[in-house]
């Protein structure tokens, strides 16, 4: 089923592209809202909303990098926080009073992806062999032991420093100039959340960048073909086993810058930042935007920071303080999660391959058709 | 661009030897003891009554399953204990009884995914899409259009896999296989569900790739196109070979015969019908 | 020395939690078996169970009555079981079954929904503080080859089995039990053969959910309180016991779930020994999981489960 209001917009939104004027004057559009954007919002909504903002791209970066694991590679990955952990702990260790060590940020945000990269590949390895539900639960589990660790690796050794989390962390500097740091701007006073904001959305467009390409290439088809039927995709001479590897590091990869940058912004982790809660909301992200679309998923993300957060200041007037704010936003979470699956379940935004694979057509497999054992997918 | 094109470069022949080959699924001796050679540039059938053990067989060769005992040889190189891709590396392709193609991709896409074992371009070349993956890219694309035209399905080129008409859709998964150029061509039951005309097509398509240099396996139950295609056959039953050699005096065997329960394979061909 | 002095205590303890995976493990088994699908939601059934029951429980003890202890949580408990057997076939009917045909990745994502939706529900209900269990059940103890079992140990281990074989009954020798596997075999099949396979499936999830309500009161009971966050980490453990059975497998459900207990017991307690220190106690939550990975990799069917080979 398809909702006909959302699939009527898109079409004139298809429809306008077409108009070769209309789409330079909304690109220009855009990059004139992504090149002010901290300034707009912090003039109209307040300087916290900034740090939204910030926390926006952060996602995006996150949901990005599911994106090539769960859309395109077609592996629910249930744990996928464990690899934004592993990247804000690598940063946080080794920039941070906690060790003395403070390496800058342009050593440690590609050797996080790297360290977030081999975890995937680690994580990744035992689940090669499993079935979908299966293998939702064992990332799930591998999700938990990360946290579980990182809670409890501070005796005998205190490494991680336990419940507590690592505190102080430096905060990126370019040049002399630290990111954290309040500025002024043609008068106007800039939090760090705005410095941090640009070097955010550079990361995002180069991580945009990298899905896009990546999606376009013999790598995303051979994955595109495992995701289809992995048999035939390794009787077609495809190593199933190493495409599947690289998803889970690529993927990973991204959690891991996007750890890395979370951690010098917020300046302090702990393993509550962490927990299974913050993966299942990035799987959201994925799924409600719109599975294996770059532009979908980015959807997602936007409207699953944006939309609590404005729940928020609008419900709690109106539900007074008895009612805890965070368990209204689950039940929405849940709702939302049960209602686009059963109406919409290839997301809002979705891939054309995906709104294929999703919609219900009248025409059978021939596959489907000829045996029992075929084609259970 | 035409399949085979490599011939020339390919080393020395493509036979295949099986030797005392066995398979067993819990109790059942899916196959025992089977040995057969498969010469170079042949058109060789493998047929038998259902269930006699020819799909597994295929299984077997194209690595999906293990064999418990017996050796696989191309070329003189054992296939023992390789995974399916590897198998595919090294010169053999298959295509499935159940039709087993990318539904959601198109017939094109199809057929590129074929040529993903002879490319090598990875994640750097993706990214940065240099002049050498761009190369192999229209590479890529450009042989796949060629095979869709070989093997007679140009029109479909844009469509998707799950939307061709059935015969199609075979002649879609040869083309794939054809995209690994392979030195061995595997085919399940290609002509399943064909009609008189269809089967004659197809008969002309291996023709046309046995040319090019591939040798053909073919598992099948279509009687005029065994007898019309292959060079030689083997007759499994119960998982054991049972009979072995040109087509002709195969089916003059009485243990054959009796193996079919009697079929009609002797004197006058009801029609095209399947075999039993 | 210190080992065998011990292991018996450890071995009752493991029974005791083994014995409650096992009532919540077999709910995943059958659901699994019939659908192919992890109810993700299963967890979150059996802590609404323990919520409900406490709820009433409490209520009840307010009132200040004569009734004894034991009856009062039977109340507890009887009320818990229906609610959550209404609750499980409201899922299966609003949730699932419009999923039946969707790719699997669907129905996962909703089971996924709906188990946030109960943990959000019970938390606007109760909000995130435990409800204690009242002391109103007999406290004895009994001592057993050198191990000490309370009188709950004792119920808890004897009503389980009770159950264990109740259902085992119901699934071996009534007509509604070969529905039963004949739809956990093949739906089609089965309905040609006269089954109505939409109502074996709700009965499925109606028993497995009155199973997991019971286990649900056994844990309140057992760690004397009970909070909404309770449900994902035994249903995680609860599903590694199912898997590691034998997912679909009935009997496998039953051994998974002591097998689990007693290995988490036995790693629990002398898991700082082992380690030299390095490794606490409070690690054994992760044992369920290297379970699950170990039998995931090296044995996916499971102690009981049978081989399915894919035919290409």
């Amino acid at each position: 089923m398809t909702m006909p209001a959302i699939d009527r917009l898109l079409q004139h939104w298809q429809r306008w592209q077409q108009n070769r004027r209309a789409i330079w004057i909304v690109y220009a559009a855009l990059v004139f809202v992504l090149a002010t954007a901290p300034f707009l919002v912090g003039m109209s909504a307040g300087s916290a909303w900034v740090r939204i903002l910030d926390f926006i791209l952060l996602y995006v970066i996150l949901a990005l990098g599911l994106n090539i694991v769960v859309g395109y590679a077609g592996l629910l990955d249930l744990g996928y926080i464990a690899f934004y952990a592993v990247g804000a702990y690598f940063f946080g260790l080794l920039a941070s009073p906690h060790f003395d060590i403070h390496l800058p940020f342009w050593v440690l945000l590609p050797l996080g992806a790297v360290v977030a990269a081999m975890f995937g590949m680690l994580l990744g390895a035992p689940t090669l062999k499993l079935r979908g539900d299966y293998l939702a639960i064992v990332t799930l589990g591998f999700g938990e032991i990360i946290r579980i660790f990182l809670t409890n690796l501070n005796a005998p050794v205190n490494i991680t420093n336990g419940p507590q989390g690592l505190n102080m962390i430096d905060p990126i500097r370019f040049g002399g100039v630290s990111l954290s740091q309040t500025q002024s701007v043609f008068g106007f006073s800039t939090s760090g959340a705005y410095l941090y904001y640009y070097l955010f959305l550079a990361l995002v467009l180069v991580v945009m960048f990298v899905a896009i390409r990546l999606q376009n290439s013999r790598i995303g088809r051979a994955w595109v073909a495992i995701r289809e039927d992995e048999v035939a995709a390794e009787a077609m001479g495809i190593n199933t086993r190493n495409i599947k590897l690289l998803a889970f590091a690529m993927g990973a990869s991204f959690g891991g810058i996007g750890g890395g940058l979370y951690a010098s912004f917020q300046g302090f982790i702990s393993p509550e930042s962490f927990t299974l809660s913050e993966s299942i909301t990035v799987l959201c992200m994925v799924v409600l935007g719109g599975m294996g679309n770059v532009a979908g998923v980015i959807l997602g993300a936007v409207l699953l920071v944006v939309v609590p957060e404005v729940l928020r200041d609008a419900v709690r007037p109106l539900l007074g303080d008895s009612v805890d704010p965070n368990a209204v936003r689950m039940l929405l979470f849940g709702v939302a999660l049960v209602a686009i699956m059963i109406f919409r379940p290839a997301g809002l935004l979705p891939s054309v391959r995906r709104q294929r694979e999703f919609a219900s057509d009248n025409e059978v497999l021939a596959q489907e058709q000829a045996s029992l054992y075929d084609a259970r997918r | 661009m035409t399949p085979g094109a490599d011939t020339a470069k390919r080393p020395a022949s493509a036979w295949v030897t099986v030797s005392g080959l066995c398979k067993h699924f819990g109790g059942l001796a899916a196959l025992s003891d089977v040995s057969l050679t498969i010469n170079e540039g042949e058109i060789y059938g493998l047929i038998g009554p259902n269930g006699a053990g020819k799909t597994t067989f295929f299984n077997v060769l194209t690595g999906l399953y293990t064999p418990d005992l017996g050796d696989l040889l191309l070329n003189g190189q054992s296939l023992a204990g390789l995974k399916p891709n590897e198998i595919v590396a090294r010169g053999i392709a298959r295509t499935f009884q159940n039709i087993r193609l990318f539904a959601n991709m198109t017939a094109l896409e199809n057929v590129m995914v074929g040529r993903h074992v002879r490319t090598h371009a990875g994640v750097l070349g993706a990214v940065l899409r240099d002049r050498k993956t761009c190369a192999e890219e229209r590479d890529i694309r450009e042989r796949a259009r060629g095979l869709l035209d070989y093997v007679g399905i140009g029109r479909h080129t844009h469509a998707l896999a799950k939307h061709l008409p059935y015969g199609d859709q075979r002649r879609l998964e040869i083309a794939r296989a054809l995209a690994t150029d392979p030195l061995l061509l595997a085919l399940d039951e290609p002509a399943a569900g064909m009609n008189p005309s269809e089967a004659g097509k197809l008969q002309e398509l291996l023709q046309s790739i046995r040319a090019r240099g591939i040798t053909i396996l073919l598992i099948e139950h279509h009687v005029r196109l065994v007898m019309g295609v292959c060079d030689r056959v083997a007759v499994l039953d119960y998982g054991k070979k049972i009979a072995e050699g040109r087509p002709q005096d195969v089916r003059r065997d009485p243990t054959v015969i009796e193996a079919y329960l009697g079929g009609a394979l002797g004197g006058a061909e009801p029609g095209d019908g399947a075999i039993a | 020395m210190e080992i065998s002095a011990e292991l018996p205590q450890h071995l009752v303890n493991g029974l005791v939690l083994g014995s409650i995976y096992a009532l919540v493990a077999l709910g995943y088994t059958m659901v699994y078996g019939i659908l192919e699908l992890i109810n993700f939601a299963h967890g979150e059934i059996t802590m609404m169970g323990a919520m409900v029951a406490l709820a009433v429980i409490t209520a009840l003890v307010g009132e200040g009555s004569t009734v004894p202890g034991f009856v009062i949580v039977l109340v507890g408990l009887g009320v818990a079981v229906v609610i959550c057997m209404a609750l499980g076939f409201v899922i299966e009917r609003v949730a699932y079954r419009p999923l039946r045909r969707a790719p699997r990745l669907a129905a996962l994502i909703t089971a996924i929904g709906i188990s946030i939706i109960f943990q959000a529900a019970a938390l606007l209900i109760w909000s995130s503080k435990p409800i204690k269990f009242p002391k109103i059940l007999p406290e004895a103890q009994f001592e057993l080859a050198g191990a000490t079992i309370s009188a709950l140990q004792l119920a808890i281990v004897l009503l389980s089995f009770l159950l264990m074989a109740a259902l085992w009954v119901l699934v071996q020798r009534t007509r509604i039990g070969r529905a039963m596997r004949a739809t956990a075999q093949s739906p089609e099949l089965a309905g040609l053969m006269g089954i109505n396979p939409n109502y074996v499936i709700s009965i499925t999830f109606v028993l497995g959910a009155a199973l997991a309500a019971v286990a649900g009161v056994m844990v309140a009971a057992y760690d004397t309180q009970a909070d909404t966050y309770m449900g994902s980490l035994l249903g995680l453990k609860a599903f590694t016991a199912a898997v590691l059975g034998g997912i679909g497998n009935i009997a496998g459900a039953m051994v998974g779930g002591i097998v689990l207990g007693v290995v988490e017991s036995l790693g629990a307690g002398y898991i700082g020994g082992l380690t030299g220190g390095f490794l606490g106690s409070h690690y054994k939550d992760v044992f369920a999981f290297f379970v699950l990975i170990l039998v995931l990799v090296f044995r996916p069917t499971g102690l009981l489960g049978e081989r399915v080979a894919e035919r290409a």
